[in-house]
Parts: structure tokens; C-alpha cells; sequence
């Protein structure tokens, strides 16, 4: 009865989200569809989410392994192997929002034909929990006193503190459920060694693995077990990676070879002309990703040796001033660095909480619209004044500014495009871009690491899981500095230190209402803005493609963007 | 020349040895680090977890004499276990060689790999020589005719433009605006009749053409200029005095003066066959052991790094070996011992 | 064309009084047309990269972010990028780099090829180690050792030489050292041959120094796949380049290269066919006069064609 409402309610969403093609995945049946040909530039290299490298190796398992919920399209939660999203209201969440308890879809199976039950839930919390394991989605599970199963259908997963938002556990493709079966010998330090689960786990989801080519490719076949009756429309699946994202985007729009192309970030005229011809259709979705310019509040002066880019070094030369700050961001023309990089891809923000609606700030909205002429004069009355060479100095510190970013030739354009709009305001700027695996690998001996930020202003793009901010807003206290104490890690590159912004941290863990959270969520990012600790540029979307014999489509940023794949059909 | 060939083959075992401990200083030295291409969200405890689970807190040098232990008796141990179907030991808790990204035995991806590196890499390069020797020899033989200025061209353009504007080139030509030929190499694709055999074909043209053109040059262009330092020795004029045949003299016996350069660069070039095309495996995305190797210097995937580069090593001693040997068959006064 | 430039040199041969070695390679240099079409093309090459900017003075750094993706226009011979950058001016610019890495680099690793494949095929008990050293050198992981060199030496080179020379340094340093194997290996083999070749042994036996022998007898004769090694360096060097700056450890991207330029061109090529058109010829243009003269060089050097 559920699973037909279900069912009815998933179609009538789809029928209104591609309209014109009424009849998409409704009167199929399963495997009706052929093949479809889904292309990541970024080849999946493991199918245990709970191992992966990244993204693609998510999704590609995301096919495979199912969540108790995912997030759609909206942000909003729904159920997957979940009967429905427990909440204070229905008593799912204890009063003392210390326990959550899930209620399971019935008669679901394994797509080996075994039942799915709570014990299996129990069983993957137990796995990503092994501290030997190196689970990657272990930080969904912090907090997490116990996990049990309370009958075979009812999951109690019970926090060691108050959690306001319980979610993080079992939501959305990054931390899904496996199968005990298949995994029981392999807690901990033994995971890696299980090549043949790792590979080719079995699931609950729309398809399973018949053949997996590790940092190649993927094929996949219906899972005859899947619970939904007459889903996935397509018989077999194939996961193909390699090469780089404007290949991947002629393959879907260009030569038709592909049906589904992911993560396009190319320059948008690239993408036009090749959507002109007319084989696909490029679509984008905004998360919470934003392009920012993060200012450098220590001084980074390699004289200083090991004091270099901390609290103790000093601080910053000439960015300690705010009204350098505000003049580096108001000299800023956003609309042009979409226009040139981003296209469809990219808003103009002033906001480093782009998103969920309820979060979103309009207190700086003033950044949206370039002021040269205001930034000069900031700096003008500021004592800052030109020299010979058009630099602006004062006392001897000239406003020269060594920019970094990660390889990346987007950023390079943006890179280039600041560069001269600074020089408008006489500012100098030396651009510097370092390999990605090295900029955010964290390496301790490099000096050229995003935490270690040895440079003025540094970019890059941040954003957060799911739709709860705490955690993401918590990373830029005190004690988020990176520094030698605690090896460099924390999150707070931009050494944003204040008192009041870290009591509003700790104020919004202990706040449940969702109104107070976000009254509270925008308060620190207006605190952030205000000083200017970073400088907003763009909200970046995702962005892919999909040939337009392909329905169904629902471009996600809150999770998976195959996270519907079983309802995609193939267009008559 | 066999007890030169011997002395040769013992004193490579010390010296892959220093290899080896050299490649796998530069890696463990290298910025790059396994968690640099997991998404930002996730917090710098579960990164430190994470690399401690991957055995990157043990020190430098336990690490080392692990893959030491891992590649030279555990992998054969292994393979001896697979070919003839025994049981050595205690195999099951034998620790192989294990990739970090897929968490997978190292060899068996290389495994995996080798039919599309074969297929394409290594076709390119036999068609390239196929095709650069008799270009070479006919350009010194006629040399500034205009079969030697064409050929000169082709090669030089060949060699100048790089692949990964050959490659687009050619993509938008035979896949977008004709649509003749795939942009994307299939590696599941079993070739077991005559479709799948003409598909299989046609899948490699592209790469295959991309990489002759560029291997071809270079070879071609050594061949030439070997043949014509020979053609004027007086070793020729003394054979055609002789009366040999014009094509006796060319063939054997200038041709054979002039391989030393090369059997030398096509002896270098065949390890490189098995280290991939990384452009051209990209571009066409057939992801043979070059795109192999790149994903895993880019995700700092070092005991996939260090096996890649370790037998690309041992390949690059042995087939110097056997162009040090070969140089003894061509020129017999080229001595040893 | 050849028939002609021999019965040139023959028909002056009997008249001709004493002259240099020099005089006479320049002699057969001159005649030798593609050789003199190289020289031509490549002192165009030169000049246009050193005296065009002054002539095209737009800035090739500034971005007229309205005029993009221009086609050619008056203003814009070459049409412009999609940051609306002059297409020409990065193209002369990117020539001064393209080039000084291209000729420097090849330079380098010619010297340290050519040098330590003499002596290792000349000198037997250096044979072993110095072509164990070239294994070691042709095994190593290219890009891995880039970024460690690249931590180690950036920052102390960009201190000390500004960050344009001091990445420059590097980018030469690294393709330097990095490609000099093959020559080596070339040059060794032939020597191997040439050392047991007749003139050598009596050169030796009548008592000439071994460093005379060299530079006398067995240099001379492996200048022809020097030649080809050097022909292929520049292009080498300038492709090498270009990856480099792709992966992040070339120039600071502000600063166009042949190779990058054509490199970040590639995908708008059905866009702008300008963007690859200019820098993909100037690169294949330069190679190829590099070629030429080249082969001019080693056609004048050697006797027997000289004497011919």
C-alpha cells in the first residue's frame, strides 16, 4: 500500500519535472530501456562509498547501495529504505534530541534475494565506526553512542550529546547501508582486503555490478530484486571515466556516444556551442558551494621562519587594515567572473552561506555591483596613495599581493580577471597556482598547502554535507586555526579569530528550534562578511549533461546526482 | 658476449635495487597526498585516520622493506599460486601489493590494463617503426628528393604538434562532424567475432594514428640521418666497385651499419610502450596503464606508483641490455669483453 | 637541387687558395638551400618575438572583456581569447618564453647527453656506471620528482631571481635534466662502433691524447644524431613546457606560452580556430627551421660531402 503511494507520488513529481514527456517512467517495464551510458571524467576506483576516493566513487556505488533517506533535489529529505524521516513531531526524535529511531521499509531484499533488515544497519554503523578502518564518512557518525536494532524494522541510533539535527547517519549516498553478509570479515584494519565486496557490493538499490574495471569502468544490470515494481527502466548501465570535462561534455552534446555526462566545468561558451548541437541539454543545480577569496589576517613573511603564517607571526602588513579588505572586494566586478568561467554555473554571492533559503543573509548584498570608485577612495582616505609605479603604499608596505589557487583552468581565467580589476584599484597582485593534489593534500613538509596558506589571498571553493550549516559555520574559531601545534589542520584558513563569533558556535549547538539556528547561522556569516575573513565571489552550481533521449533527469546538489536513477526511462 | 650478458644481468639486480629505494624516496618526499582529492568536507580527523589506516604512519624505511617483501616474495608466491593452482603457505593472510584509491592488489590492475596498452600502445609503435624505416632509408637514399623534403615535413609537423591537439583535431573531424569513429574506447568490448573485430578496429584508429605519427617521426628521423653518415664511407664505394647489387649494398650492408642509433632509440621506446601514452590514453580515454599511472601520481597512490614505475625500471634495464647486445651482433668490433 | 650545389662547389675547387675549416663549412653552409630557408624563418621567428611587441603594443596581459572571442579584426590581427587577451600579442610574448625555455633547455640536455655518452662509450670502466646512472634517470617518475624538486626550489629560486627568472631556472633545469638520456644512449652506441673503427685505433697508436681523440676524431663523427637529438629537443622542450604549466608547476598562468597558448586554445578551437592556428604553426615552424638547419650543419661539417 505504502510502496504504491510511493510510487504514484515519485511519478507525479517526474511528470511535472519533464513535462512535455508525460509518460516517462510510469507504465515501464523493468529493463525496457536498453543500455545507458553514463560518462565521469573522474573514473571510479572503488564501489565501498565508505572507502572512496572522492565523488564519483559515491555515486557510482550510489547505483548500487541505498541510504535509509537521501536528500532530493529541493534539499528536502525522503525516505529510501527508510518508511518515513523520523522527526520531534512524529516521535522518531527523542524530546532530548539524543536518540533518533528509523522505521524500515518492509519486505525488502538484498538483490542476492536475502531480507534487508535493521540488522544490517547495525552492522554498517559498526564498520565505518571501527576507528582502524579509515572510514571516510566516519565524521556523519561522530557523536554516535550506539546503534541497535530494536526489532528488524526499527533502528535506534542513540547521541552521547543533544543533536538538533540527527541526520547525519544513514542520510544521503555518502553513508548507506551494506550488507552484513557480505562484509563481516571485514571491520577494520581487514576492509581494505576485501577487493571482491569492495568491488561488487551487493545492494538494495536499482542496479548491481556484473563487471568492475577499477579506474575504468562499471557495468551494471537491473536488479531484479528491487522493490519498486517495473523499475529501473534500463536493462544494464554502464559507468565509463576518463580523459576531462570538456571531452566528457562533447561526448554527451556533440557526438551523442553518451547519455549522461558529469560535473562539466568548462568555460560557458564551450558548453553552448556544443549544446547547439542540439543532442543534449546541459542542467545545473546549486548546493552550497561558493567560489571564495580567503585574506590572509597573519603575516607570511618567510623571514619569520616557523612562526610563518600564525597568530604568534603577527599580523598581516597591509590586509590588517579593513579598508584594504573592503576595497580588495568592492573593486570585484562578480558578474564578469560568472560570465567568463561559469555561465548557467555560477550566481553572484556576497554570502559564504550560499544556501539552504533559510539561511541565506541580504546584509551584504551591496558586494553584488562593482565600486571603483568607492574602493579607491576607501584606500585614498585610508593614507594608502599611488607611488611612481601606480602601486598604492603606505609607510613603506606597498599592496602587493601574492594570490594563490589550484591548478585549474577556470580559476586561472578568474585568477587573471581579478588581477586586473585590483590593478584598477593599485593594487599589485602575483598570481601563483599549485596542483590540486598538493594544494589540498595537506602535506606537512609542502609550503604549499591551502591550510598552511603562505600567501596573501588564496582561493578556492568550500561547501558543506547535507543541508545543516553547524558544522561548516564552525570552522572558522579560534581553535580551527591551522598552526605547527596542531600540524596545520583546521579549517580556519583565513586565522579568523573573534570571541563573539565562537560563543554564537557554541550557542547554535545547543539551539534545536530551526528558526533560532538560522537567525543564528546568518548572524555569523554577516559576522565573517563584515570583516571581510573571506570574500565571497561566486555560488557555484553543478553542472552536467544529458542527452535529451534521456527522462528523468533531476539535477541534485544535496546528494548523488544519480540518486533517481531509477526512475530515468529512455524518451520513444 | 653470454658471459657479458651474464655479468650484466647480476650487476642489474643491485642497481634496480638502488632504483627502487630512489623512486620510493621521491615519492614519500613528493607534496601530493592520498586524502588531497577527497571533497573538502571532510574534517581533517577522519584525513589523519584515514592515512593511518593506509600505513602511512609507519617510518620511511619499515615501509620500504614492506614493498620490498610485498613485490619480490609475496606477488611471485602469488602468481605461482595462480598458474599452477597450489597452495604455498599461509596465502590467504599474505599481504600483496595493495593500491590505495581501490584498496585492490596492485598487479592484477596492471593486469587488467595490459590488453588496451597492447592493442593501442603497443600497435602504435610497431606500425611506427614499420612505417619510419623504410621512410628513413628511402629519405637518405634520395636524399633532398622530394619524397625525403614530404617526408621530413610530415615527420618534424608530426613531432612538433603536440597529441593533445592532434588528438581534438581529430575527434572533431571523425566523431563530431562524420561521426565515422568513436570518441571513446570501450575496454569491455570482447572481440570474438567479425563485428566486434571491426569495432574493436575502429575504436583504435584514432590513438593508434595520434601515437605512429608522433613515434614514427622520431625513429624515422634517426634512420635517416644514420643512412646518409653511411651511405658516403668508403666501405660503400669499395661494395659497389665489387659489383654488388645497388640493393645489396643499401640493404645490407649500409642498412645494417646504420641501425646502432636506431635499435638504440626503439630499444628505449619499447619500455615506454608498457608505461602508457598519458595524452593520448586521455584524450581517447582508453585507460591503459599511462592513465593508470597518472591517476595514481595524481591521487599520491604510492605503492601503485612505485610497482608502475619499479617495472617500467626493470623493463628499461633489460632492454638497454638487449640493444648493448644487439649493438655486438650489428657491429662486430663492438667488443665487451 | 643537390646535383647543382656539388658541380657549384667542384667548379671552384681547382682555382680555390688555402682556407679554414670554418670558411669552408660556411661555404657549404650557404649553398645548402633548406638550411638557408631555416636561418631565414627562424631569424623571422626571432625578430618578430623580440621587435613585434614594440610594433603590436598592446599589453598582452589586458583583458577587454567586451571584445572576446573576436574573430581577426584590424585592431586584433590574430582575434582575441576568451578573457578577450590580444591573440597576437600573446602569441609574440609567449614566443620570447617559448623559445629562451625551447633553445636553453634543448642546449642543456644536448651537452650533458653528448658529454657523458662520449665518455661512457669511449672510456670502458666508465661504461657501467654512467649508463646504470642513465637508467636510473630514465626510470624515474617524471611528474613525482617535478613536485619535489618544485617544493624544494621554488620558493628559494623565487626569492632569489624574482619569480618569472626563478621559475624560468627551474623549468629549464628540470627539462634539462630530464631528457638528456636518449642522447646519451645514441651517442654512446655509435662511439662504441667509431672507437674500434680504423682511424681511431691509429690516432691512438701513434700516441694522441685521449681528450684529442675526442674532440678530434669521435666527435665529429656522432654530430649527425647530436643534430637530430637538438631538432627534436626544441620540440620537445616546448611541448614539455606546456605540461608543465598544465599540471601547475610551469609559469604563473598570467604568462602565455606557445604551448599553453595552444594547449588552453584547444577546446575552443570550432569557437575561435585562431586560438590553435598561431601558436600550433609557430611551434611547427620553429622545429622545422631548427631542422633544417640542422641538416645544413651536419651536411657542411662532414668532409666527404664537402669534398664532394
Amino acid at each position: 500500500m505504502h510502496i504504491l503511494k510511493k510510487t504514484l507520488l515519485a511519478t507525479a513529481a517526474l511528470a511535472l519535472v519533464s513535462v512535455g514527456t508525460a509518460n516517462a517512467a510510469s507504465d515501464g517495464k523493468r529493463g525496457m530501456d536498453g543500455q545507458l551510458n553514463i560518462l565521469y571524467w573522474q573514473a571510479a576506483s572503488i564501489l565501498n562509498p565508505y572507502l572512496s576516493g572522492g565523488t564519483k566513487d559515491i555515486n557510482a556505488a550510489s547505483m548500487i547501495l541505498e541510504p535509509l533517506a537521501y536528500y532530493d533535489e529541493t534539499g528536502a529529505m525522503v525516505p529510501a529504505l527508510a518508511e518515513e524521516i523520523p522527526t520531534p513531531e512524529n516521535g522518531g526524535v527523542s524530546d532530548d534530541l539524543t536518540s533518533v529511531t528509523w522505521k524500515l521499509k518492509k519486505g525488502v531484499t538484498w538483490s542476492d534475494g536475502t531480507p534487508f533488515t535493521a540488522k544490517d544497519v547495525v552492522f554498517s554503523a559498526k564498520y565505518c565506526m571501527d576507528p582502524t578502518g579509515g572510514c571516510n564518512a566516519s565524521s556523519n557518525f561522530s557523536d554516535v553512542d550506539s546503534v541497535e536494532a530494536i526489532d528488524d524494522n526499527t533502528v535506534k541510533i542513540t547521541f552521547s550529546v543533544a543533536k538538533p539535527f540527527p541526520y547525519g547517519p544513514f542520510v544521503g549516498t555518502t553513508a548507506p547501508i551494506i550488507q552484513e553478509a557480505q562484509f563481516k570479515d571485514c571491520l577494520g584494519a581487514k576492509a581494505p582486503t576485501c577487493t571482491a565486496a569492495n568491488f561488487g557490493p551487493i545492494g538494495t538499490g536499482p542496479f548491481t555490478v556484473t563487471e568492475f574495471k577499477a579506474n575504468d569502468v562499471v557495468v551494471y544490470a537491473a536488479n531484479d530484486k528491487y522493490r519498486e515494481e517495473g523499475k529501473p527502466a534500463f536493462a544494464t548501465a554502464v559507468f565509463k571515466g576518463g580523459g576531462e570535462a570538456a571531452a566528457a561534455a562533447r561526448s554527451v552534446l556533440e557526438t551523442g556516444e553518451f547519455d549522461y555526462a558529469w560535473n562539466l566545468q568548462v568555460e560557458p561558451e564551450i558548453l553552448a556551442q556544443m549544446a547547439a548541437a542540439g543532442k543534449g541539454t546541459v542542467v545545473t543545480s546549486f548546493g552550497t558551494s561558493v567560489e571564495r577569496l580567503m585574506v590572509q589576517a597573519t603575516n607570511v613573511d618567510p623571514a619569520l621562519g616557523d612562526k610563518r603564517g600564525t597568530i604568534e607571526g603577527g599580523v598581516h602588513p597591509f590586509l590588517n587594515d579593513p579598508a584594504v579588505r573592503e576595497a580588495l572586494s568592492r573593486a570585484i566586478d562578480r558578474q564578469v567572473l560568472v560570465d567568463a568561467g561559469y555561465g548557467k554555473a555560477g550566481q553572484v554571492t556576497c554570502n559564504v552561506l550560499p544556501a539552504p533559503a533559510v539561511y541565506v543573509s541580504t546584509a551584504n548584498d551591496d558586494c553584488k555591483v562593482q565600486d571603483v570608485d568607492k574602493a579607491n577612495k576607501l584606500l585614498d582616505d585610508a593614507g594608502w596613495a599611488k607611488g611612481s609605479d601606480g602601486i598604492r603604499a603606505k609607510d613603506g608596505v606597498r599592496l602587493s599581493i601574492l594570490y594563490q589557487t589550484s591548478t585549474n583552468g577556470v580559476r586561472q581565467g578568474t585568477q587573471a580577471l581579478i588581477k586586473q580589476m585590483w590593478a584598477a584599484i593599485g593594487v599589485e597582485t602575483e598570481l601563483k597556482n599549485i596542483s590540486a593534489s598538493v594544494f589540498f593534500g595537506g602535506d606537512q613538509s609542502s609550503p604549499d598547502t591551502f591550510q598552511k596558506f603562505f600567501a596573501d589571498i588564496e582561493m578556492y571553493t568550500n561547501n558543506f554535507d547535507g543541508t545543516d550549516p553547524e558544522k561548516y559555520m564552525g570552522s572558522w574559531t579560534c581553535k580551527n586555526i591551522p598552526s605547527p601545534a596542531n600540524q596545520w589542520i583546521g579549517n580556519n584558513m583565513p586565522r579568523y579569530c573573534n570571541a563573539e563569533y565562537d560563543a554564537l558556535v557554541a550557542e547554535m549547538g545547543k539551539t534545536a528550534s530551526i528558526e533560532k539556528r538560522a537567525a543564528l547561522a546568518m548572524k555569523m556569516n554577516d559576522m565573517l562578511m563584515q570583516a571581510r575573513a573571506m570574500i565571497p565571489l561566486i555560488h557555484r552550481g553543478n553542472v552536467s549533461a544529458h542527452s535529451n533521449t534521456l527522462l528523468g533527469v533531476r539535477m541534485n546538489s544535496w546528494d548523488s546526482e544519480l540518486w533517481n536513477v531509477q526512475d530515468w526511462t529512455r524518451a520513444k | 658476449m653470454l658471459n657479458y650478458t651474464i655479468r650484466r644481468l647480476l650487476f642489474a639486480v643491485p642497481t634496480l635495487l638502488v632504483i627502487s629505494f630512489i623512486i620510493f624516496a621521491i615519492l614519500d618526499l613528493a607534496p601530493s597526498d592520498p586524502t588531497g582529492n577527497l571533497p573538502l568536507t571532510i574534517p581533517a580527523e577522519v584525513r589523519a585516520q584515514i592515512r593511518e589506516a593506509l600505513g602511512l604512519g609507519q617510518p620511511f624505511p619499515i615501509r620500504y622493506m614492506k614493498w620490498l617483501q610485498q613485490f619480490f616474495i609475496n606477488e611471485p608466491l602469488n602468481m605461482m599460486e595462480q598458474w599452477w593452482g597450489i597452495q604455498i603457505g599461509d596465502s590467504a593472510n599474505r599481504l600483496r601489493v595493495t593500491s590505495w584509491a581501490t584498496r585492490s592488489p596492485v598487479v592484477d590492475l596492471i593486469v587488467e590494463r595490459m590488453p588496451q596498452t597492447l592493442w593501442v600502445v603497443g600497435m602504435s609503435y610497431v606500425l611506427g617503426i614499420l612505417i619510419a624505416l623504410p621512410i628513413g632509408v628511402i629519405s637518405a637514399y634520395k636524399q633532398y628528393s622530394i619524397f625525403d623534403q614530404i617526408g621530413t615535413f610530415i615527420s618534424m609537423i608530426g613531432f612538433s604538434v603536440p597529441t593533445f591537439f592532434t588528438g581534438i583535431v581529430l575527434i572533431v573531424i571523425f566523431s563530431v562532424q562524420l561521426g565515422w569513429l568513436p570518441s571513446i574506447y570501450d575496454t569491455t568490448l570482447q572481440v570474438t567475432d567479425w563485428p566486434s573485430f571491426w569495432k574493436q578496429v575502429k575504436q583504435m584508429m584514432m590513438p593508434v594514428f595520434v601515437l605512429a605519427l608522433f613515434n614514427a617521426a622520431q625513429i624515422a628521423r634517426f634512420m635517416r640521418s644514420s643512412m646518409l653518415d653511411n651511405l658516403n664511407q668508403d666501405y660503400v664505394r669499395t661494395a659497389r666497385a665489387k659489383g654488388l647489387r645497388e640493393q645489396t649494398v643499401v640493404l645490407t650492408h649500409v642498412l645494417r651499419n646504420s641501425l646502432i642509433p636506431v635499435v638504440t632509440v626503439i630499444a628505449l621506446g619499447i619500455p615506454q610502450v608498457f608505461g602508457g601514452a598519458i595524452i593520448t590514453e586521455q584524450i581517447f580515454r582508453v585507460n591503459g596503464l599511462g592513465q593508470l599511472l597518472i591517476i595514481g601520481i595524481e591521487g599520491a597512490d604510492i605503492p601503485l606508483v612505485q610497482t608502475l614505475t619499479f617495472i617500467f625500471a626493470v623493463l628499461i634495464v633489460l632492454f638497454n641490455l638487449v640493444a648493448d647486445l644487439l649493438y655486438g651482433i650489428l657491429d662486430p668490433r663492438i667488443r665487451y669483453d | 637541387m643537390t646535383d647543382q650545389t656539388n658541380s657549384t662547389v667542384q667548379a671552384e675547387d681547382p682555382v680555390r687558395p688555402h682556407r679554414s675549416l670554418w670558411s669552408d663549412v660556411w661555404r657549404q653552409f650557404k649553398v645548402h638551400r633548406g638550411g638557408l630557408i631555416g636561418v631565414g624563418v627562424f631569424s623571422f621567428i626571432l625578430l618578430a618575438v623580440i621587435i613585434g611587441p614594440m610594433i603590436h603594443t598592446i599589453d598582452p596581459q589586458f583583458l577587454d572583456y567586451k571584445n572576446k572571442n573576436l574573430a581577426p579584426t584590424l585592431a586584433h590581427p590574430f582575434g582575441t581569447d576568451n578573457l578577450g587577451r590580444d591573440m597576437l600579442a600573446q602569441v609574440l610574448a609567449g614566443g620570447r618564453i617559448s623559445l629562451a625555455v625551447g633553445i636553453t633547455a634543448m642546449l642543456l640536455s644536448l651537452v650533458l647527453g653528448t658529454f657523458i655518452g662520449v665518455v661512457a662509450g669511449y672510456f670502458k670502466a666508465l661504461d657501467g656506471p654512467l649508463m646504470r646512472l642513465t637508467d636510473l634517470f630514465l626510470a624515474l617518475p617524471l611528474l613525482p620528482l617535478l613536485l619535489v624538486i618544485i617544493m624544494l626550489f621554488r620558493d628559494t629560486l623565487r626569492n632569489m631571481f624574482g619569480p618569472e627568472t626563478g621559475i624560468f631556472l627551474l623549468i629549464v633545469f628540470i627539462i634539462g635534466i630530464t631528457s638528456w638520456m636518449q642522447t646519451a644512449r645514441i651517442v654512446r652506441g655509435d662511439v662504441l662502433g667509431l672507437k674500434e673503427q680504423e682511424f681511431v685505433l691509429a690516432a691512438g697508436s701513434i700516441g694522441t691524447r685521449p681528450r684529442r681523440i675526442i674532440t678530434r676524431h669521435i666527435f665529429p663523427n656522432v654530430l649527425s644524431p647530436i643534430m637530430v637529438s637538438a631538432t627534436l629537443g626544441v620540440a620537445n622542450a616546448i611541448i614539455t613546457e606546456s605540461s608543465l604549466s598544465f599540471l601547475g608547476l610551469g609559469f604563473p598562468s598570467d604568462f602565455p606560452t606557445w604551448g599553453r597558448l595552444l594547449f588552453d586554445g584547444a577546446n575552443f578551437m570550432q569557437i575561435t580556430p585562431s586560438r590553435v592556428i598561431w601558436p600550433g604553426l609557430a611551434i611547427s615552424l620553429t622545429v622545422l627551421s631548427v631542422n633544417y638547419v640542422g641538416d645544413a650543419i651536419r651536411d657542411a661539417l662532414d668532409p666527404r660531402i664537402r669534398g664532394r
